[in-house]
């Protein structure tokens, strides 16, 4: 129920007044059909592998999640505590789909998965996050990912 | 997510993200958006549920062949809700709560009980289910709660990892603890996903870990430290549980 008529009052007036970025430019990237597409994903719930840095505020650095990272060492930091944790217990892939992509990418339909995936703590101010976002970008390129999935929380 | 979006289609990296909050999308206008109608916390809809995944991660990416954009579409297919009809208790039998809470190292034993209590439904959720969920904040169950409960006194209690300033262990271990705990009561069999309201209500208003964290609250405002005070105001009680703090005072 991401509907805000779903949520408590608060929560919903919360999120209605949140501070947006808009942008002068529209960047449009074509790329081939979707089974020739290389894919990594980008997570805004701030997951770490359990022997990394833990997030501990609003910041804009990210983390870096190996495409071999064992489940049981897939953690989370987002600082906020308005958003169901409980999918996630039970399913990682509910809120970091690593699994359902490989899966794809058996069939045939995507060409791949990414080595490296990444994530950021989405509670932070996305302005913030240019500098790092760029880094990500190039990382992603020698990585020779076409497509990235971003999945909010 | 709009912004990154942005930041990395400008870069090169071709975009397709998700969306939770339609409103946000609308104003960011990011190269590709699929809405999806799931609660916050749960953007690929129903946990365990491949196909059902997979069929929401197939309408994200197919978003990738679209010929100009910005593109942002509907997700059409809503996940099933808890059922209505579905009676849910705690199936854990949690010693009762201490009633009044006046003697604090009653309530902190009581909580220490209650963690021990779920440890066994816990390991057999572990054992099915390896994936761990738990761990950010590097403490194991009892020593959360060992460490949570030292706040009942009043005063900040030895940091057990003084690389991380107390406060954000206090807000990593406070969701470890939660996790442990919607890990341990959904492990029986034939639990199912009672949804995550049920649950939040259920920790909330029926453990003591609800009533220690509640009193931490007013414990954590009341201390000499602008980080504690900022953790106890934004990322201690959820919005949906804000209620039960109003009926503490009065």
């Amino acid at each position: 129920m991401a509907r805000l008529e779903d949520m408590p009052k608060e929560q919903a007036a919360h999120i209605a007044n949140l501070d947006c970025p808009t942008y002068v430019t529209q960047p449009w990237v074509a790329g081939p059909p979707l089974s020739q597409r290389r894919v990594a994903l980008i997570s805004t719930a701030g997951l770490h592998h359990r022997q990394d840095r833990p997030h501990t505020g609003l910041t804009p650095d990210y983390r870096v999640i190996p495409g071999d990272i064992a489940p049981q060492d897939l953690v989370m930091s987002h600082v906020s505590t308005n958003f169901d944790r409980t999918g996630f217990i039970q399913d990682f892939n509910l809120i970091f789909p690593l699994e359902r992509l490989r899966e794809l990418a058996d069939q045939g339909l995507i060409a791949g998965v990414a080595d490296f995936h990444y994530s950021f703590m989405g509670a932070t101010d996305p302005r913030q996050m240019s500098g790092q976002a760029g880094e990500v970008a190039r990382l992603l390129l020698k990585d020779q990912v076409n497509a990235v999935l971003l999945v909010p929380v | 997510m709009g912004g990154l979006a942005h930041y990395l289609e400008s870069e090169g990296v071709p975009t397709t993200q998700i969306s939770l909050i339609r409103m946000h999308t609308e104003k960011i206008r990011p190269p590709r958006a699929l809405w999806v109608p799931f609660e916050l916390g749960r953007p690929l809809g129903v946990p365990g549920d491949r196909a059902f995944q997979a069929r929401v991660l197939l309408a994200v990416l197919r978003l990738l062949e679209a010929p100009f954009g910005p593109v942002l579409e509907d997700f059409a297919e809503e996940a099933a809700p808890a059922e209505a009809s579905f009676t849910w208790a705690c199936p854990v039998s949690l010693p009762p709560p201490t009633e009044p809470e006046t003697e604090t190292g009653q309530l902190a034993a009581a909580f220490l009980d209650e963690i021990e209590h779920l440890a066994t439904w816990y390991h057999q959720a572990v054992r099915r289910q390896p994936e761990v969920m738990v761990g950010a904040s590097g403490l194991e169950p009892q020593a959360i709660g060992r460490y949570l409960g030292g706040f009942l006194a009043g005063r900040v209690p030895p940091n057990p990892r003084p690389e991380l300033s107390w406060p954000w262990l206090v807000k990593l271990a406070v969701e470890d603890l939660k996790a442990y705990y919607f890990k341990a009561v959904t492990a029986q069999p034939g639990q199912g996903d009672p949804g995550s309201a049920r649950l939040t209500d259920w920790f909330w208003g029926e453990t003591m870990a609800g009533r220690v964290l509640l009193k931490l609250y007013f414990i954590l405002a009341e201390l000499d430290d602008p980080e504690g005070h900022f953790l106890a105001r934004y990322l201690l009680v959820p919005m949906s549980q804000i209620h039960r703090l109003h009926r503490r005072v009065h």
